[in-house]
């Protein structure tokens, strides 16, 4: 842990709205994520979870550095940067649930999540699916001279990917308009970073493909925020992607039922110790002693909220059964499997 | 004088994407070799004067990185592009796997059809002595992926109609076309037949999924595509000297197919043969012939006959690729063998 800076979060010349909503999100993310986990165990939602708990201030500060008409590309742990990007929490928990009134319509589900409605592609399930495809966003951003911009979140595993080499090289070259965002939570699965790669620090890489890096507390959303902003500003004028690590840490397991015993309790607390919101929690204290009405207000919300969305995602109906055969094409055709069956036909 | 213009498949997909490069500023080229000043056109010449004509920022070459290229087009179609993609040769479609099979097909269908995924990916099949990794057909693989629409033109007419079709779909297109079709150097493979077409200068499109019979008969049903549907139009001459008179189909689309036409022969001629250079098993001729199998059982009165490239690699030696790959000469003792064996009628 001795490359993860510590201490206490700045806050700099950051209005106190400012600060407050940074809160508000984290929060957003996070409580979001813990009402899932009990939802999850209970057995109300099908398939599996992949959670965030831990790397929230990665997705808060990149999505606030991002402007309205920005794309991301996510991961198969995307609830964090769903809700960040602007999902709300009612069409995310549905999706969860595999409802008709999910983002998705209940065809993506946990892995699948996202809305091209704000901006984000359905999350790709790939480790580094994302990599390839964002070069085509941003290309057509290019092409089309909008000033758009695409973030491509992936962890610090896909590096190793074939797809992350030839992705970021193409994009490198042609100058695209991409922000990587490498949350380097130190564990691919079970598997340590340092035991699949000899480059200690993932910003290393960028060198090879001439393209600027940096490296970030990613447990501090102001941070983040800063080196998104700077490196959207780069790709926005047309000067190329900048590959972002934000070192951070999850909480969770790599998904349901993951016991964690290749990591320290030791290390666990260390980084717990680092917890964005406890960290927000403290420098926003330190700054106005009498912020602790405004923050229990807002936890107070982010609960009326995330009760709200699971009233919504239970009550919500089912996808009716012939929804399964349409959207795999534009104009469905006849299926030969259909022929003398009872299946609903498109 | 229209009437007389004969082109070849290369010249006719120049023509095509030329067309509608010019009709829609969102068809753009991205691939390897495709416009670079002084190269080749793309591996087989098909873009020859299209950078001249259209600019480098339509034309976009990229380094050798299948899934770069393949993982552009995606990305740039569900952001409202229509790329056409180009890999060169289709042996190196499984560099980029991935970005056709998991995000190209099913990103629509994960958004629960927010998005949409319109490309054209053409990819060059068809043994030339050129052996196992740069002569395979594995279209056969692409018609298991739903998501994906897959086409096989043979000749210039309807390759010019369907890869205007295809790139006017609102769903990805995988345009597989033979590399000895593409010019006039693959005539002498095909029993020295003339491989080019009559192709209007008049515009015209040609749907996906609709199949055309290109030799009316009444003896048997032969459905082939690329190099071996000519080759089995050269046998049926030679059958029909015998008295066996073959429905030679072509189905230009495998996915989706149409049965009806083959259906509609099949009730004629109660023969069915189906012929590609893809290899024999799990070819897209185990699908036609399930199907039939399992819909129209009663008009056959002979066992289905699949003809195809045997289950090894391709080599190189002449003498050895002809004994893999469906010739004139399997064929017709294959369909005589057939008709003279008749279990019913």
């Amino acid at each position: 842990m001795t490359s993860s800076p510590m201490g206490a979060i700045d806050l700099g010349s950051i209005e106190p709205d400012d600060a407050l909503a940074t809160y508000r999100e984290l929060c957003r993310l996070r409580r979001f994520e813990d009402k899932v986990y009990q939802l999850f165990l209970k057995g109300e939602l099908p398939g599996t979870v992949h959670q965030y708990q831990g790397q929230e201030a990665v997705a808060v500060g990149v999505c606030q550095a991002l402007e309205s008409g920005d794309w991301i590309t996510s991961t198969h742990r995307p609830h964090g940067h769903a809700i960040a990007k602007g999902v709300s929490m009612r069409a995310a928990l549905a999706e969860l649930y595999g409802k008709a009134t999910g983002c998705c319509g209940g065809k993506g589900g946990s892995m699948h999540l996202g809305d091209p409605e704000v901006g984000m592609v359905p999350a790709i399930a790939i480790v580094a699916g994302g990599v390839s495809i964002v070069s085509g966003m941003g290309l057509a951003f290019k092409l089309q001279r909008t000033g758009q911009v695409a973030a491509c979140f992936f962890g610090e595993g896909a590096t190793n990917e074939g797809a992350f080499h030839e992705g970021v090289n193409f994009a490198a070259v042609q100058r695209l308009p991409i922000v990587y965002v490498c949350e380097n939570n130190l564990y691919g699965a079970s598997t340590p970073y340092h035991a699949t790669t000899l480059v200690p620090e993932v910003a290393e890489r960028a060198a090879a493909y001439g393209i600027p890096a940096v490296s970030v507390d990613g447990m501090n959303p102001l941070a983040v925020r800063e080196a998104t902003a700077v490196a959207r500003a780069r790709a926005a004028a047309g000067d190329g992607p900048t590959l972002i690590e934000a070192k951070t840490y999850r909480f969770a397991g790599h998904s349901r039922g993951d016991a964690k015993k290749y990591r320290t309790r030791d290390e666990e607390e260390q980084w717990k110790g680092l917890d964005p919101i406890d960290r927000m929690i403290t420098a926003i204290c330190a700054r106005d002693p009498q912020a602790s009405a405004a923050l229990a207000l807002i936890d107070e919300q982010v609960a009326a909220e995330i009760d709200d969305a699971v009233e919504f995602a239970r009550s919500s109906p089912d996808p009716e059964v012939g929804d399964a055969f349409t959207d795999a094409y534009a104009e469905p055709f006849a299926m030969p499997s259909m022929a003398g069956t009872s299946a609903v036909a498109p | 004088m229209s009437q007389e213009r004969r082109l070849s498949i290369g010249e006719a997909i120049r023509e095509a994407i030329a067309e509608e490069m010019e009709r829609d500023e969102r068809v753009f080229l991205i691939g390897e070799d495709i416009g670079i000043p002084g190269g080749f056109g793309g591996a087989f010449g098909v873009y020859l004067g299209l950078p001249e004509r259209f600019g480098h920022e339509r034309i976009i070459d990229t380094p050798i990185s299948e899934k770069a290229i393949a993982g552009a087009a995606v990305g740039a179609a569900i952001m409202g592009m229509r790329p056409i993609p180009d890999l060169q040769y289709a042996d190196f479609v499984y560099e980029c796997m991935d970005e056709i099979v998991n995000q190209a097909a099913k990103l629509r269908y994960m958004s629960g059809g927010k998005l949409k995924v319109p490309l054209v990916l053409r990819l060059p099949v068809g043994t030339a002595n050129r052996g196992a990794q740069h002569g395979q057909s594995p279209e056969s693989a692409f018609i298991h992926v739903p998501g994906l629409k897959v086409v096989c033109p043979s000749d210039a007419y309807h390759a010019k109609g369907i890869m205007k079709s295809a790139i006017r779909d609102d769903d990805p297109v995988l345009v597989f076309e033979h590399k000895l079709l593409y010019g006039s150097k693959g005539r002498e493979s095909a029993g020295g037949m003339d491989l080019t077409a009559h192709v209007p200068v008049e515009e015209y499109l040609f749907p996906i999924g609709k199949a055309v019979v290109k030799r009316p008969g009444s003896s048997v049903t032969i459905v082939a595509t690329h190099l071996t549907l000519y080759r089995c139009l050269a046998a049926a001459e030679e059958l029909a000297a015998e008295g066996i008179e073959c429905e030679v189909i072509d189905p230009i689309s495998l996915l989706p197919m149409d049965m009806d036409t083959i259906y509609t022969s099949l009730d004629k001629t109660g023969r069915l043969v189906i012929a590609h250079e893809d290899t024999f098993t799990g070819g897209w001729g185990a699908e036609v012939a399930a199907r039939v199998a399992g819909e129209r059982l009663q008009a056959l009165r002979a066992p289905i006959l699949r003809i195809a490239a045997h289950d090894v690699p391709l080599p190189v030696a002449p003498v050895l690729e002809q004994a893999v790959v469906p010739t004139q000469a399997r064929i017709v003792q294959q369909v005589r063998s057939l008709v003279a064996a008749n279990v019913k009628g």
